[in-house]
């Protein structure tokens, strides 16, 4: 749920990376961050364990200019992955407006990219909300693994494991080396305004 | 155009965002400012439980980072919360952080939305809670009005 504050004339938009644990989610938004340091005014903030694992959430919040005179705020979130952290995960949703899905293409993921998609699924639902209804854009990552060998899935099982129903935007990404990280970012922030507009006018 | 374009944006938002109409939130910047800003409190955050900061108040000598503070803030009253759910109490409606020179005190003031106040270790907790106490009870009757 956007925050419109009319006095600043801002507009705040929640966007969570969601997906399996070691999927690459924190590295997206390091990828994001290092990359437009310069134009990034706050720090990222990263909740983490001793050995670099998402404890509750990355944040990454930046500005994209200004619609209808209104300043947009995009505010980047991540879950934690591991499965134990459901509860945490559920918290980090709250007033969620966009999702990138991130999954990872290593072969022995496959049924763990499934089972955090049902329960992104089951998640949203407690916040009363409908992933089908959601500005949701998938992202197939650590594609730089199949160019060394890496027993992959390929991206037409990855397409009917979790985009044959919703059939929302995919993008192959390398998030480690930022390939299509910018790509799936521009989508998904074009998807939750278009969204937030039509909810709108 | 400007400001039938803010007009719009303002009573559509309302209605679907349940957020405050300029008026509201000039009238909570006003009570958060004579109550407690003016009383020697150090900072004021405003928040909904997405995290994002409604609105801000200092005492002009802080150089706090308001959106990590709003989305930190928001992360560890939900955790709280949802512990208070897990002993079987519907809520926690107070938390409290005590630090050497400055300490923070939470709020609950609506369904969606915290008070966060940091103050000196000059200023009393005690003033401190009556001082929010009445703010809340402030900005509910703003809310429900």
């Amino acid at each position: 749920m956007a925050l419109v504050n009319v006095k600043t004339k801002e507009v705040k938009v929640k966007i969570v990376y969601y997906g399996p644990g070691r999927g690459g989610k924190t590295t997206n938004l390091e990828y994001i961050n290092n990359t437009y340091r310069d134009q990034i005014k706050s720090e990222m903030v990263s909740l983490k364990t001793q050995d670099d694992r998402t404890l509750f959430f990355d944040f990454l919040p930046f500005d994209i200019g200004r619609i209808k005179g209104f300043k947009v705020i995009i505010q980047l979130y991540t879950v934690p992955g591991q499965v134990k952290y459901n509860a945490t995960r559920r918290l980090v949703l709250k007033g969620v407006d966009g999702i990138v899905f991130v999954a990872d293409i290593q072969k022995f993921q496959r049924k763990r990219n499934i089972e955090s998609l049902n329960q992104l699924y089951e998640n949203l639902k407690t916040h009363n909300l409908d992933l089908f209804d959601l500005p949701l854009v998938m992202q197939y990552n650590k594609v730089d693994l199949r160019n060394k060998g890496e027993d992959s899935i390929p991206t037409k099982i990855l397409q009917q494991d979790l985009n044959s129903v919703l059939r929302v935007p995919a993008f192959e990404a390398s998030a480690l080396g930022g390939g299509n990280v910018m790509k799936t970012l521009k989508k998904i922030i074009s998807m939750t305004l278009a969204s937030i507009q039509d909810q709108l006018f | 155009m400007g400001q039938y374009i803010n007009i719009a944006w303002s009573s559509i938002f309302r209605y679907y965002y349940k957020m405050f109409n300029q008026e509201q939130l000039n009238a909570i910047d006003t009570i958060i400012k004579s109550h407690l800003i003016d009383s020697g409190v150090e900072n004021v955050i405003y928040i909904d439980m997405a995290g994002n900061s409604i609105t801000q108040h200092d005492n002009g000598n802080s150089n706090l980072d308001y959106m990590a503070f709003a989305a930190l803030a928001a992360g560890n009253f939900a955790a709280v919360d949802a512990m208070a759910k897990l002993i079987g109490e519907s809520e926690f409606s107070l938390l409290f952080h005590k630090g050497e020179k400055s300490s923070i005190h939470f709020s609950k003031v609506t369904e969606d939305t915290i008070l966060i106040t940091m103050f000196p270790k000059s200023i009393s907790l005690g003033i401190v809670r009556l001082k929010v106490s009445k703010v809340v009870t402030e900005i509910k009757e703003i809310c429900s009005a």
